[in-house]
């Protein structure tokens, strides 16, 4: 098979895994060797392709040809498909070939099961050492760790990576039984459980020792599939958020299911993706990590699932107007971050800016605050940043409005003369 | 006394400008405009010529010291910035701050202040941009790329691009600045250069750039497609410089100034390929990084 024919099977096979940054390490440049990553916190886009999603690696799987029996995948074995496998080479190759062009950051590798796991983790690892010592590629590799590998397997992987992934794919044991049946919780968990404690190890060893080999120095992450079975969005918030708690990930991904096989246990094919529910979980997930939030105060079980007309930060302040109003003059980070239309970069700039004389609501949008949003929750200087005093109901009715501009077009609703009391 | 209000004329380098800041404290004038050599309109105010002096430069440049040590750094990226009568608006920050002190410094949404910190807030998001949109080609063996960005960013790509690239021998030409990066064993110079055309693709170059469209165009997902999005992450001013959404797969097209050099078979002499041409002796950079 040609090399462009397998570059597009085995990077069609690997388009709906989501992850794709390369943030969060730090490769010096080394003589000799091909690139660095000197991006560090910040990860390097180097394209978006027509979704809209960014390209920063070279997304692939080494080989599409999968034993498994997943419902969910098209690469399962079951599934009448073109089939393909890189050589090392031939990925190399294209890796250094793209690096060089600054196409982009690294490479991506993930893979069907071939024979069984420690088979196929043991040919990813043959791959990255000749990439990594062969031709000298010193550029981002984040690899997937494969359910049910050895740790040993493990370990040596994360040595040439710098993340490491395992994919929990479903959001609950049950939906992974009746649509993974090759899969168990343990085996996703166990793997997950080696990098977290040899993550935590390595980082003692290089107190210690300077130059100790780093093991997956950019950390781990996971992705899960959001819209195949019928988890509320309450549960997947809490295993995210257990997930970061127990496990200390650094990203997990959600991936609005796209239905590409038929199956009675699936939704059916001409499902549209639920975009707007995985919009809003990412929303609720940069909230979990930056803002202080726990998954706890999100959502409950009064309200299982997200509003689909409203960000889940506008719900929390409008369910909690006790918090309300928050002066901006005086309020503490903490507080700040919770107001709707401030963010982490505004309310650091708002602790620089009021060091230096009282803040006006003029201000305010100078340093980056969303007054279409804020306005209603703020006070400068013990006057309130809103031109009318609205009713609780008044405010969400107009961040609605606010919201509806950047919402796809749903159907119109019918406006009614008489509404329903 | 009141100043004396003048107009400067100076060289055109951040230097220069520092120079300016110099003659205007040491001479008492007020400058109302700022000129590069050359450039001049007519205009009623005396025009003072000012000769740039490294000393003076560095003296007014430390003198931001005693404020903040980022200052200087910060001014320097706000002369490179694409603002409007950029200079004046450094020259009044500068004034206030000699004024009002480091209580400036906090006050970021102060109506002097604020501009500068957008303009430079806008270079370093276009300098993030183009870190990950320049696109290389493989002529001979040297990489080649043509950059068209609104800011100056090529000096703040330099130092990027050369310990990304720094095995390689590679050349980065902004057709904006009209300027051009040259990369070579460790040493790199900017020098500035006036036209620049691409040396046309060889066969192993088309391969890998038909093998980059192809994983560009098979890992979106069709049932996901959103224009809008990929337009707000990657404006459509950078489309024609992109390998991934040239619909001919062999050419990049030229920016409309160099049409003429493309269509006239006896045009000026445009520069070949990088790895034919005699690279600038590296000893010697043009400007400072």
């Amino acid at each position: 098979m040609e090399l462009l024919d397998k570059l597009s099977v085995l990077a069609d096979a690997a388009k709906y895994d989501a992850a794709c940054t390369s943030s969060g390490a730090k490769r010096g440049f080394e003589r000799g060797k091909i690139g660095c990553t000197s991006s560090g916190v910040m990860g390097c886009c180097h394209s978006f392709s027509a979704d809209g999603r960014c390209i920063t690696l070279l997304k692939v799987l080494l080989s599409n040809d999968c034993m498994y029996d997943c419902k969910y995948c098209v690469n399962r074995r079951t599934n009448e498909t073109r089939r393909a496998t890189f050589t090392p080479e031939e990925l190399a190759d294209l890796t250094i070939q793209f690096y060089r062009r600054n196409y982009i950051e690294g490479l991506f590798l993930s893979s069907g099961v071939l024979r069984s796991p420690d088979y196929t983790t043991e040919l990813m690892i043959r791959a990255l050492s000749i990439l990594r010592r062969e031709y000298l590629f010193n550029g981002y590799i984040h690899a997937k760790a494969i359910p049910g590998t050895s740790p040993e397997l493990v370990e040596q992987l994360g040595m040439l990576a710098d993340r490491l992934s395992v994919n929990i794919e479903l959001p609950s044991e049950a939906s992974l039984r009746a649509l993974a049946p090759n899969k168990t919780k343990a085996a996703v968990l166990r793997p997950m459980r080696f990098i977290a404690d040899r993550g935590q190890e390595n980082r003692r060893e290089l107190v210690k020792y300077r130059h100790a080999p780093r093991f997956a120095p950019a950390g781990q992450a996971t992705q899960m599939i959001v819209g195949a079975t019928g988890e509320s969005d309450r549960r997947i918030l809490t295993l995210t958020q257990s997930l970061y708690d127990t496990y200390h990930l650094k990203r997990v991904f959600y991936s609005a299911y796209v239905p590409v096989v038929e199956n009675t246990l699936l939704p059916s094919l001409d499902t549209k993706p639920p975009l707007l529910r995985e919009h809003r979980l990412y929303q609720a997930d940069w909230l979990l990590r930056f803002y202080g939030f726990r998954a706890g105060e999100l959502l409950d079980e009064g309200q299982p699932d997200f509003d689909p007309l409203l960000d889940p930060k506008c719900c929390w302040a409008l369910r909690h107007p006790d918090f309300f109003p928050v002066e901006v003059n005086r309020a503490d980070y903490e507080a700040l971050l919770r107001v709707p239309g401030i963010g982490v970069v505004s309310a650091k700039r708002i602790l620089v800016a009021r060091r230096g004389g009282a803040l006006r609501a003029e201000d305010l949008k100078k340093l980056g605050v969303v007054l279409k949003r804020a306005q209603y929750f703020l006070t400068c200087s013990g006057r309130s940043t809103a031109p009318l005093r609205l009713s609780l109901e008044g405010v969400r009715r107009n961040l609605t409005a606010t919201e509806r501009a950047s919402l796809p077009a749903g159907p119109l609703d019918q406006l009614s003369l008489f509404e329903p009391a | 006394m009141a100043w004396r209000e003048v107009v400067y004329e100076y060289d055109g380098s951040f230097d220069g400008l520092l120079c300016c800041i110099y003659e205007s404290y040491t001479q008492k004038e007020l400058p109302a405009a700022f000129f590069r050599t050359g450039e001049l309109e007519p205009c009623l105010y005396e025009v003072r010529a000012v000769t740039t002096d490294a000393a003076h430069a560095r003296r007014v440049y430390e003198g931001f010291r005693r404020f903040s040590p980022e200052v200087g750094p910060f001014l320097r990226r706000a002369y490179w910035t694409c603002l409007p009568e950029k200079e004046l608006a450094i020259y009044r920050f500068a004034a206030k701050l000699y004024r009002e002190g480091k209580p400036l410094l906090q006050r970021l949404s102060d109506e002097t202040y604020h501009p500068l910190l957008r303009a430079v807030r806008q270079l370093n998001g276009e300098l993030e941009q183009y870190r990950g949109f320049v696109r290389f080609s493989d002529i001979g063996g040297a990489l080649a790329a043509e950059i068209e960005p609104k800011n100056r960013v090529l000096p703040l790509l330099r130092g990027h691009f050369c310990q990304r690239c720094h095995n390689e021998t590679f050349f980065l030409y902004d057709r904006t600045h009209r300027e051009a990066l040259f990369y070579a064993d460790g040493h790199s110079a900017i020098v500035p250069l006036e036209e620049f055309v691409m040396a046309p693709p060889d066969e192993t170059e088309k391969r890998y750039r038909r093998l980059w469209r192809c994983f560009y165009d098979t890992i979106a997902i069709r049932e996901r497609e959103n224009p809008k999005l990929r337009m707000s992450h990657m404006p459509k001013r950078f489309w024609p410089l992109l390998t991934e959404l040239q619909s001919d797969p062999d050419a990049i097209p030229p920016s409309p100034s160099l049409c003429a050099a493309f269509a006239a078979p006896g045009a000026p002499a445009a520069i070949p390929a990088p790895a034919t041409r005699q690279a600038p002796a590296p000893s010697a950079p043009a400007s400072a990084p």
